[in-house]
């Protein structure tokens, strides 16, 4: 094992040396996060229902950790991908797909229908429409001689509008209370989760990680752009392939859990890349997911505990997120 | 088509493709011509509810003079003025994939228009046009600023930060709405629609036509400016001064048909890379072709969205960015082997 950024470890290492270190820098987020969540799960809990408010907030934890993971592995994966760090998976229509699915079943069964729709199917047919849409474009756009990553995106994005202008159209005829279902599904809730849904998503996201864990090298070689890796030995395609399939199943399964979540993971990711101390996969990938559950954990915590209002979050999230994104883009450029 | 991209000097064109030039410059005013009357007496002839009958005596020309001729009239200035907005924003960017759409420049302007709804719901509409107008000056600044600093001029990779750009604004105007309760109203403003374009409703049109206008005027300069900030400045032009003439033009046409119409995506983008394929890339030749086939189509999508679900209307920016978007995916796809 190569140590990446310090050659070799002196033999009384001072405290810079030493927090120069990826694992070190990894170790204390993860101490870190251990007592936000401590906090998170116990603090001012009333002892009468001590177990009953365990399973709420550690059910809710595990979703933030299952979305944490979906969203800041694939936002990391995507930037690797498609060598550009402010693009994010979601921007290729999926939250489109969601609204339009949501809309459709309202649209014909009404909000009550909606609300009472069996959750499981619903979730299922989503994951499966935005991995088939997905997969369709992977194939369609890198088939032949057509292998350009930022084509393929734009062509999703122009789809996305396309589905987008429709749904909206169908929105247009739904009478209010209908439209204030749909719109709040269309936010994302983070805190209340179906269990066995957050276990197949779970499963899901779990599947990804293992996929993934092999190739972190191979990941590594890819940010060195196509021809060096080709150059080094990578069947591009194939790992490009293999790595965007687990980047929309990703991406499907937390936004069908939870809603649409479009820039977190921008904030995440690249937090990340300042944070690690090091470019190398097997330090961004832990870091980023720990940055989200932090994110996540710490936010619920201030927002119930201190300001006393707890759906908020993902709102605040997008808003600070989109915020950020273009602080990023005017400081940085839009590489 | 091979020559997409052909030097702007075409004096020395084959006569055979200056006739097709010139029979397709026939078809666009005849075609623009027989849409406009048509969509005149779509509404007198069958819309019951706009006509309150079928007989046109003086109470049928007195509707076709306040609601069917404004909207027609609207129908062809927007689509002129966005046709030619969009050419600008593409000689500005030197991209052939930018439009106020695809560049954040929309979305900047429905942040100013939930501004407007927040602060003074009742503004008069001259005035909302100036705030929108603002708003969208603003979008244009960041994007040129944003798109300033990539550093290979990716021929896809520029539209995609704009829209990414314009994800990030709109998320941040949703956010806004949704806590104000104002997502529907909101909404049904971007729908955009000409069913209320009456007369006293669709004036500010004209100050996008007047902007078209300039746009003649200053056509040249744009053109040196598509070739670039040096090449510009060599030739003695003052670059900054013109790229910001483009950059009103852009925002007064993108608000004032925001403010009457609302979205309608991709239209300035489709319409000059068509014209582009016909006639190539000067840009003042090119104009009076944009703002006519720019004219054609909304009028055209108009109708459509008139007829398709009789007696009801679609909203127009839903068939525009229908039509739209498989336009632009067409365009994208026929240029992949330079895609890079």
């Amino acid at each position: 094992m190569l140590t990446d950024t310090v050659a070799a470890a002196p033999a009384r290492p001072s405290v810079r040396s030493l927090w120069a270190r990826p694992g070190v820098r990894l170790g204390a987020l993860a101490a870190v996060v251990a007592v936000v969540a401590a906090f998170y799960l116990l603090w001012d809990i009333p002892p009468s229902v001590l177990l009953l408010g365990l399973q709420i907030r550690g059910l809710s934890i595990l979703s933030m950790i299952v979305v944490a993971a979906a969203v800041g592995i694939s936002t990391v994966v995507f930037h690797t991908i498609t060598q550009n760090r402010i693009l994010t998976p979601s921007i290729m229509g999926f939250d489109s797909f969601f609204g339009l699915i949501v809309t459709l079943t309202v649209f014909a069964f009404g909000s009550v229908g909606f609300l009472r729709a069996d959750s499981y199917l619903m979730w299922a047919i989503q994951v499966l429409v935005m991995v088939g849409f997905s997969v369709f474009l992977f194939t369609w756009m890198f088939a032949g001689k057509r292998r350009s990553i930022h084509l393929m995106l734009l062509v999703g994005i122009v789809l996305g509008t396309f589905f987008r202008s429709f749904t909206e159209w169908m929105q247009r005829m739904l009478d209010p209370i209908d439209f204030q279902v749909v719109s709040d599904a269309m936010f994302a809730s983070l805190t209340k989760p179906d269990p066995t849904l957050l276990l197949f998503t779970a499963v899901l996201v779990a599947g990804g990680v293992a996929i993934l864990l092999p190739m972190l090298r191979t990941l590594d070689v890819l940010t060195l752009g196509e021809p060096a890796a080709v150059g080094l030995g990578v069947n591009h395609r194939r790992t490009v392939m293999i790595l965007f399939l687990v980047v929309s199943v990703m991406i499907a399964a937390s936004t069908a859990l939870v809603g649409p979540i479009m820039f977190f993971g921008l904030i995440v990711a690249n937090l990340a890349y300042s944070y690690a101390g090091s470019f190398r996969h097997r330090w961004t990938l832990p870091t980023a997911v720990l940055l989200g559950v932090l994110c996540l954990v710490g936010g619920q915590l201030v927002l119930e505990q201190v300001l006393g209002f707890g759906g908020m979050l993902s709102t605040i999230i997008e808003f600070v997120g989109g915020l950020f994104f273009l602080f990023l883009v005017l400081r940085k450029g839009a590489r | 088509m091979a020559a997409d991209t052909a030097s702007p000097s075409t004096s020395t064109l084959a006569p055979a493709r200056r006739t097709r030039r010139t029979a397709v410059g026939v078809l666009i005013g005849v075609l623009l011509v027989a849409l406009s009357v048509l969509s005149l007496f779509i509404g007198a002839s069958h819309d019951v509810s706009l006509d309150g009958g079928v007989n046109t005596d003086g109470h049928g020309v007195f509707l076709l003079l306040t609601s069917r001729v404004p909207r027609t009239i609207a129908l062809v200035l927007v689509g002129a003025s966005l046709g030619i907005a969009g050419l600008i924003m593409q000689m500005l960017v030197r991209n052939k994939f930018v439009e106020p759409s695809t560049t954040g420049v929309t979305e900047f302007g429905s942040l100013g228009m939930l501004a407007i709804l927040v602060f003074w719901p009742g503004m008069p509409v001259m005035l909302q046009m100036l705030v929108v107008a603002v708003f969208a000056l603003f979008g244009t600044w960041v994007f040129l600023r944003v798109i300033r600093q990539v550093p290979v001029r990716h021929l896809v990779l520029v539209p995609l930060v704009g829209i990414m750009l314009g994800g990030v604004v709109g998320a941040i105007t949703t956010f806004f709405a949704y806590n104000l309760d104002l997502l529907q109203s909101l909404g049904q403003w971007a729908q955009g629609s000409f069913a209320s374009v009456m007369t006293g409703r669709y004036e500010l049109v004209w100050f996008a036509a007047a902007m078209v206008v300039v746009a003649w005027f200053a056509a040249d300069r744009f053109s040196v400016i598509g070739m670039g900030e040096e090449f510009a400045t060599n030739l003695g032009l003052d670059y900054r001064r013109v790229v910001a003439i483009g950059m009103v033009v852009t925002a007064v046409i993108t608000a004032a048909v925001l403010v009457t119409a609302g979205m309608l995506p991709f239209l300035g983008l489709v319409v000059p890379n068509v014209v582009s394929l016909i006639i190539g890339d000067n840009v003042r030749r090119s104009i009076p072709w944009v703002a006519g086939l720019g004219a054609v189509f909304v009028v055209a999508c108009d109708i459509l969205a008139r007829t398709l679900r009789h007696p009801y209307e679609i909203p127009l920016s839903v068939i525009v960015g229908v039509i739209g978007a498989a336009l632009f995916l067409w365009l994208l796809l026929r240029r992949r082997s330079r895609a890079h």
